[in-house]
């Protein structure tokens, strides 16, 4: 009917946003734009481009977009694709999709297998990522971890996930420790729903499967496409991978985010770096757009 | 205690007139209810008085100081809010001396009020409970107390009583009756429930869209109804509207599908303005209708719908082309009825809406 | 419940232990590994298990000063702070009308997606040179502050709008001043979700690894992430009882954390709370 009223004057108001807004501008809006002009110069942390860096106008757009070299190992390109690859398995389709799964599994049920499940999976998404990292590491070892052990009891031999695999195993790791955000979303998106509309169906004898597909499905529609957009927004920018892989084995696995920082804080090529970021944040910014819209559009309708 | 008034005060929400110029006196310890549908700015005049909202246009006044521009805490005021606004992380007895401590009473003296107050509203055995461990019932108590206990000038309630169940609500709306009259403080009382409105208040104020469309009595507005909006919002159920033509030259009013009734006994109420084949709207209340099993001289042919016993009376709803109309009969026990029945409606009792909904005579 | 045919039961049933298998079989490791005095990678239940590993942590001065001195100080810092930041401008925006704000929580939304990352960490380094921030300790607490801000914010706002304004409004009107309503009835009030958020910064700070990565450079002041990287990359080979133990104690305050919240609150969700 009407607006929240104020309880207090916008002056105590601005006062109170203060703080919040010093740390924006210092560690969101400057950085964002500081980028930018770094990528540009050949900013390097010691010797003579370090006090004073140089204007190098597009060079280290040039090097990033040298399309005669891009696609080979450890170079952006190449780096690129094995983002998207990653973002495509971990995400979109392990994350979401087991995060969907579990949710609708146990839909309407209570019970101790529920909570031991989706404890589990929480578990894995908050536990610090460098213990983590370890465990897939242990779990992951050819002669003694855990995997191989089951693999070879059932004589499917040894393989040397890492070594041989080491997108895969990166991308069933991702999946691990991420789905829980999915889960969440789709576990509470699923409470909403009035009980009501699922036992009109049953009423009217439709199964199970034609229950998720006409009647979850295209209520949870919109949930899903937040879903996705969010993660695969975090799934890009992730660093954890490096914890198990550090990007090889000969760059097999350097993400966006790998090769930015070995770029950066390993060769302390700031200009260069500078310029990867732009490109990361401008997709970054893209996407965050596209979940705007959405999401504007989502509260229109309703 | 101090007169509450008024004047052209209106307030916006965007490009939404919630509260459009309105005019009103409240005198020195009356109790006036602000009455309407949802969205009709009944609440957003009780804010605006309380001071929680800031008036686009107007003035008020609280005895005889301008309080427009006051903030709450300066308008010696007290307010019964619907959700009762009880602290969860204070006891019973802090949330009701909360008032007295932000004036700096002291402890004792605080605590003795406190209980008096309590006492008074058959709560001072539950002064150290917190608020979640209270029935609705006790809440909507404790809340009252707080706001009796500072001694305020004019008593603001935004729809108190429905949050509780149907019995205790009258239960709880005769103990506000009460208390109005003990304390004899002005109070301004927001309810869509009309029953409410009528139990206790000296004047109602029906508001729609931002205005006030009739401010009068409760009898008054009942008996007499100034426009169509009060006419179909009052009473329970409402009046019979029935949209008809003037027909002067055959003094009769003419019904959709050729019905008609003669206006004997309300021409000599009739305005003068009334012009031949103009249209307009018959109101009648449903204890004003007789059914006829023939048809008489003056009737209108219904056929019966349905019948509604209601315990103490009942109500027999007929059909006449789409519109129903509804009999109010006091009587326990529904009559048997023939499909078709004939309706002698009591003239003296009619009003006559003109097409902008005014009342016509 | 329903009706299912058993077979249908039985193949759930199946499906979600697997589930289950998949999520906890990585795990393991992490439990038995600890006690066991001859710790290897596999999974295997100590015969005689002994405490041996911890003492490995507690004779080790640089993994106890980063788990007990060092990522206190960071977990805390960020706390404290993205507690009081949050809670300030949440309040704010809930309960008052400034000019602007609206554009503010626009850019919070879309800058906090788009600067984050080992992307953001290339200009925050070069800013936190620039202010001699770099090795110190609340350079970290600053950058993290940064970076679970806007997250923070949202979920406290929700807290805050989900709070009816009645509460504040009869203390106004009962002659409280602005002052005393915050002091009195709104803090009270967002006290849950204030410690919600601090608990959700303290426990996003322990665990960092990029951000004090990237910016501490001498041992003594690196917190247990990077202790714990070291443990297992520095030697070549990983020093297992070193490993073990430590990946339990560093583990141990979230799960602890985790559980209050649970207990508390019971697990709500929270939108957009990873990072």
């Amino acid at each position: 009917m009407e607006q929240k009223p104020a309880i207090f004057s916008a002056r105590v108001g601005a006062l109170f946003l203060l703080p919040a807004l010093a740390f924006v501008a210092l560690f969101l809006l400057f950085p964002f734009v500081w980028v930018i002009v770094l990528s540009f110069t050949n900013q390097t942390l010691t010797g003579a481009t370090a006090a004073n860096p140089e204007f190098v106008g597009l060079a280290n757009y040039e090097r990033l977009f040298d399309f005669d070299r891009w696609m080979r190992a450890g170079e952006f390109g190449s780096s690129l694709l094995i983002t998207v690859q990653f973002v495509l398995g971990s995400a979109l389709i392990g994350q979401a999709g087991l995060g969907l799964l579990i949710a609708w599994l146990f839909y309407r049920r209570r019970g101790w297998l529920r909570t031991v499940v989706t404890t589990l999976v929480v578990l894995a998404w908050i536990i610090p990522e460098v213990v983590v990292a370890f465990a897939w590491f242990a779990f992951l070892d050819r002669d003694a971890g855990t995997f191989n052990n089951i693999l070879d009891a059932f004589g499917l031999g040894r393989p040397d996930w890492l070594f041989n695999y080491p997108l895969l195993s990166i991308m069933v790791f991702n999946t691990w420790r991420g789905t829980a955000f999915s889960m969440l979303l789709f576990q509470s998106a699923l409470e909403t729903i009035p009980p009501s509309y699922i036992e009109t169906a049953e009423v009217a004898g439709a199964s199970g499967w034609q229950k998720f597909r006409h009647i979850l499905l295209p209520l949870l529609i919109g949930h899903i496409i937040t879903d996705l957009i969010l993660i695969t927004l975090w799934t890009f920018n992730v660093f954890t991978p490096y914890l198990l892989t550090g990007g090889g084995p000969r760059n097999q696995t350097q993400l966006v985010s790998i090769y930015t920082y070995e770029t950066a804080f390993q060769f302390f090529r700031f200009g260069q770096g500078a310029a990867i970021a732009v490109v990361i944040m401008f997709i970054n910014l893209t996407l965050a757009m596209i979940y705007l819209a959405i999401l504007r559009r989502q509260r229109a309708a309703t | 205690m101090a007169e509450v008034r008024l004047d052209n005060v209106t307030r916006q929400f965007g490009s939404v007139v919630a509260v459009n110029a309105i005019n009103l006196t409240i005198a020195d310890g009356e109790f006036v209810a602000l009455l309407g549908p949802s969205g009709c700015g009944k609440t957003t005049t009780l804010r605006l008085i309380a001071g929680l909202e800031q008036a686009d246009g107007g003035h008020m006044y609280i005895g005889d100081r301008d309080v427009t521009n006051l903030p709450p805490r300066d308008r010696d005021i007290a307010m019964v809010f619907q959700d009762y606004a009880l602290y969860p992380h204070m006891t019973i007895l802090d949330n009701i001396g909360y008032p007295l401590k932000v004036r700096g009473t002291p402890r004792a003296e605080l605590t003795k009020r406190v209980t008096e107050v309590a006492e008074r509203l058959q709560i001072g055995n539950l002064l150290q409970r917190r608020p979640g461990q209270l029935s609705g019932g006790q809440q909507q108590r404790a809340s009252v107390a707080r706001a009796v206990v500072y001694h305020a000038q004019v008593f603001l309630f935004d729809e108190p009583l429905s949050n509780l169940d149907a019995k205790l609500r009258v239960e709880a709306r005769a103990f506000l009756k009460r208390l109005q009259h003990e304390l004899d403080v002005t109070a301004v009382y927001v309810t869509h429930d009309q029953a409410e409105a009528m139990a206790l208040a000296d004047r109602i104020a029906v508001m729609n869209h931002g205005r006030i469309m009739q401010l009068g009595a409760p009898l008054e507005v009942y008996r007499r109804p100034q426009n169509l909006f009060v006419a179909s919002f009052i009473g329970s159920p409402p009046m019979n509207l029935l949209p008809c033509r003037v027909d002067l030259g055959a003094r009769r009013l003419v019904f959709a599908g050729g019905a008609a009734l003669e206006m004997t006994g309300m021409m000599e109420r009739l305005p003068a303005s009334l012009r031949d084949g103009e249209m307009v709207t018959l109101g009648i209340r449903p204890e004003h209708i007789t059914i006829r099993e023939t048809a008489g001289a003056s009737t209108l042919p219904v056929k019966v719908y349905v019948t509604e016993p209601l315990g103490g009376e009942s109500l027999v709803i007929t059909q006449m082309g789409d519109l129903l109309i509804s009999i109010r009969l006091f009587q326990d026990e529904p009559p048997s009825l023939p499909d078709a029945v004939w309706l002698e409606l009591n003239m003296t009792h009619t009003f006559l809406y003109g097409a902008e909904g005014e009342l016509m005579r | 419940m329903n009706r299912m045919s058993p077979l249908a039961r039985a193949g759930l049933f199946l499906l979600a232990i697997l589930l289950g298998l998949f999520f906890v079989l990585p795990m393991l490791w992490l439990i038995t590994a600890p006690l066991n005095p001859r710790t290897t990678l596999s999974v295997t239940l100590p015969s005689q298990p002994s405490l041996d590993n911890f003492r490995a942590v507690f004779d080790n001065g640089f993994a106890i000063r980063a788990l007990l001195v060092n990522n206190l100080i960071i977990g805390g810092g960020a706390m404290v702070l993205v507690a009081v930041v949050a809670t300030l401008a949440s309040y704010s925006l809930s309960r008052t009308r400034v000019p602007g704000s609206k554009l503010l929580v626009y850019v919070l939304i879309l800058f906090s997606s788009v600067v984050s990352g080992t992307a953001a960490m290339v200009p925050i380094f070069l800013l936190a040179y620039n202010l001699g921030l770099i090795n110190e300790h609340i350079g970290v607490i600053l950058v993290m502050t940064g970076g679970l801000l806007p997250s923070a914010i949202f979920i406290m706002r929700d807290f805050v709008d989900s709070i009816p304004r009645s509460y504040e409004e009869a203390a106004l009107v009962c002659g409280a001043s602005p002052r005393r309503t915050f002091w009195d009835v709104a803090m009270p009030l967002v006290r849950p979700g204030v410690l919600v958020v601090a608990i959700w910064a303290f426990v996003n700070a322990w665990g960092a690894f990029l951000v004090p990565l990237v910016l501490l450079r001498s041992p003594e002041k690196m917190p247990a992430s990077i202790a714990f990287y070291s443990f297992y990359t520095e030697a070549g080979t990983p020093n297992l009882p070193l490993v073990s133990a430590y990946a339990f104690l560093y583990t141990i305050p979230v799960l602890l954390l985790y559980l209050i919240i649970n207990w508390r609150f019971g697990f709500r969700f929270f939108g957009g709370i990873k990072r």
